[in-house]
């Protein structure tokens, strides 16, 4: 199995050439309504001198404007529509071929094999409309490594040009399931972000769930019945080695890291009594959070660190509260009509996605921190468990119809772009990593 | 008012449930004790347990409290496991599909709790006794409806060790 930092020591980011910097013409994609009027983009298969680089040029180029495309932001314009036949990166485009196909940025590239077996990946983002080059890197890498270029690639694109961080180079971890729903099979899967890469994490004797990743280091941590009984478990992605959080008595389950992954905040439930715990990975400490006779679990912190969103039905229903991070100031935060729980907050603070349960249909929705401007972004017979990406502008949760298996779906905050994300067997519990270092 | 119709809706269901046969047939009270029939369960064995005592209580939507009917068959259990004092059992908690994952773990632990306190309270040794919560991830019926559903919403008692083979 491969791990992160291998992949990274193969990519070497050889310059970032400072091209010219329009400033203030620049085209710009809206990112909250830039889904009404996504931007046409021209990305032109990359170049290469030989059958072998061409082959990887047509496959970055089909990666970056299926990821552009996916984010309703853009409009990739398709390649046949092309006027200009690109031949040379160094010269400049004609500009008015592109424009006259409503191209308003355009990216071109170039695969060239190096004497060392790896290869160059070199792009540039044009500005069609003021003609000015908006950005260019080159990577050197092994020529297996490209669909990590291509999706940095996609994101400086969408850096650029929406003038926030992008979330195509990350990945997901997911729960895989097989067999029948009486004895299902669940075991921890990973993939890139575009369902490429799959490979499992676990063996399938035990069941998990609910993996989640560290906000800031290469752990995971999760739940499983490995030992018979629930116990979260960490997961070190760069050594493959596991280990159960730690000796409690009673059941452990729903865990998430905090902001800077030291520490790992998580549910203790002795004799039916469930409260919420907080951990320092290194001193193994313990802190409780909760204290009342009824449930409290799914905690979440804010990105700052400062406060825990968590569900707890003491109200008399599952609802969700918000407490400062040492468990004091606990306060309850959903008001709506129904049954509120699984609060995760966004990764930019501003955030609580939720899971809905009213009139027997569940819905993923979002509310501000203090339980203002709740908004259900989709809604079906079973739609659970949001994850953000790293950038806050995309939830993923898994959706299941009525008898049938679990599957995961992207939503943007619009929640006009509802899109099934591809993965070989039916999935459960997603959880969006970082950007990739 | 939803709520409350849910409620209504759910206990009729479970009274529906409790009158209809369980997964395995369970002999009417007024029967002789399954042992002095020649063709029943060995006395003393899982399979009497489950056959004759009964091993599954079940509970309305998100309840963990114990109607009568789930009284009885733990108070059968309880006798049978004062006579058998060998046996240990596990107790698991188990919740419909309607509810999150995470609730519904917690919510099954209550379930497991409530169904070992009783246990406990008519004079079974705690020590014997374990629980563990599946939440919604082990249903019994694969089926998606409510009458799926209330058969999903159990403690199952099952046995770990000590029962006569």
């Amino acid at each position: 199995m491969r791990s992160i930092r291998t992949i990274f020591a193969a990519i070497a980011v050889i310059c970032a050439f400072a091209l010219g910097t329009p400033a203030q013409a620049q085209i710009r994609v809206d990112i909250e309504e830039g889904h009404l009027n996504p931007m046409p983009i021209a990305v032109v298969d990359f170049l290469g001198e030989n059958a072998a680089a061409q082959q990887v040029g047509r496959d970055l180029a089909g990666v970056i404007r299926a990821n552009l495309e996916r984010s309703a932001l853009f409009r990739p314009i398709a390649p046949g529509a092309f006027i200009e036949r690109i031949n040379d990166l160094n010269v400049p485009p004609r500009f008015p071929d592109w424009r006259i196909i409503d191209s308003q940025a355009l990216v071109v590239g170039q695969v060239t094999p190096l004497p060392d077996g790896r290869i160059r990946i070199e792009f540039r983002l044009w500005d069609v409309l003021s003609e000015q080059s908006l950005t260019g890197f080159q990577y050197a890498t092994t020529p297996d490594n490209w669909r990590r270029i291509a999706h940095r690639i996609s994101d400086q694109i969408y850096e650029q040009l929406t003038g926030e961080r992008g979330y195509f180079d990350t990945r997901i971890v997911f729960v895989s399931e097989s067999g029948p729903r009486t004895q299902r099979v669940k075991r921890l899967m990973i993939m890139d972000q575009d369902g490429a890469n799959p490979f499992f994490l676990t063996s399938p004797e035990a069941m998990v769930l609910t993996p989640r990743f560290s906000p800031s280091t290469q752990m995971l941590t999760y739940m499983s019945f490995e030992t018979g009984s629930p116990r979260v478990f960490l997961y070190n992605l760069e050594t493959n080695r596991r280990e159960v959080l730690g000796d409690f008595p009673g059941m452990t389950f729903s865990p998430r890291f905090n902001p800077d992954g030291s520490g790992v905040v998580f549910t203790i439930d002795l004799n039916g009594n469930s409260e919420i715990f907080a951990m320092d990975l290194r001193s193994r400490q313990r802190r409780r959070l909760t204290n009342s006779a009824a449930i409290d679990t799914s905690p979440s912190y804010s990105p700052d660190g400062a406060q825990i969103a968590f569900n707890s039905d003491r109200g008399g229903s599952p609802q969700i509260y918000v407490m400062n991070s040492d468990g004091s100031g606990q306060r309850r935060i959903s008001f709506g009509s129904g049954r509120y729980s699984t609060p995760v907050w966004s990764p930019r603070g501003d955030l609580i996605a939720f899971t809905r349960e009213s009139g027997g249909r569940f819905a993923i929705g979002v509310m501000r921190p203090d339980g203002s401007g709740e908004r259900i972004l989709t809604e079906s017979y079973l739609d659970e468990a949001p994850t953000w990406s790293p950038n806050g502008r995309v939830i993923m949760f898994f959706r299941e119809s009525r008898g049938q298996g679990p599957r995961l779906w992207s939503v943007d905050l619009t929640g006009r772009n509802l899109r099934p994300v591809p993965t070989q067997t039916d999935a459960s519990d997603p959880a969006w990593s970082p950007l990739l270092p | 008012m939803q709520k409350l119709v849910i409620g209504i809706a759910a206990l009729a269901t479970l009274a529906a449930c409790a009158s209809r046969p369980e997964p395995t047939p369970t002999p009417a009270p007024t029967q002789a004790p399954a042992a002095q029939t020649p063709s029943g369960p060995v006395a003393g064995s899982a399979e009497d347990f489950r056959v004759s005592v009964g091993d599954r209580v079940f509970f309305g939507y998100d309840r963990f409290d114990l109607a009568p009917e789930a009284r009885s068959v733990l108070e059968r259990q309880a006798a049978w496991l004062r006579q058998y004092p060998m046996v240990r059992v596990l107790v698991a908690g188990n919740c419909d599909e309607r509810g999150t994952r995470e609730y519904n773990l917690a919510l099954g632990a209550r379930r497991a709790a409530a169904a070992r306190d009783y246990l406990v309270s008519l004079g079974v040794d705690a020590g014997r006794i374990e629980t563990v919560s599946y939440g919604k991830e082990r249903p019994l019926d694969a089926r998606a409806n409510e009458e799926a559903w209330s058969v999903n919403r159990n403690a199952h008692t099952q046995i770990v060790s000590g029962a006569v083979s």
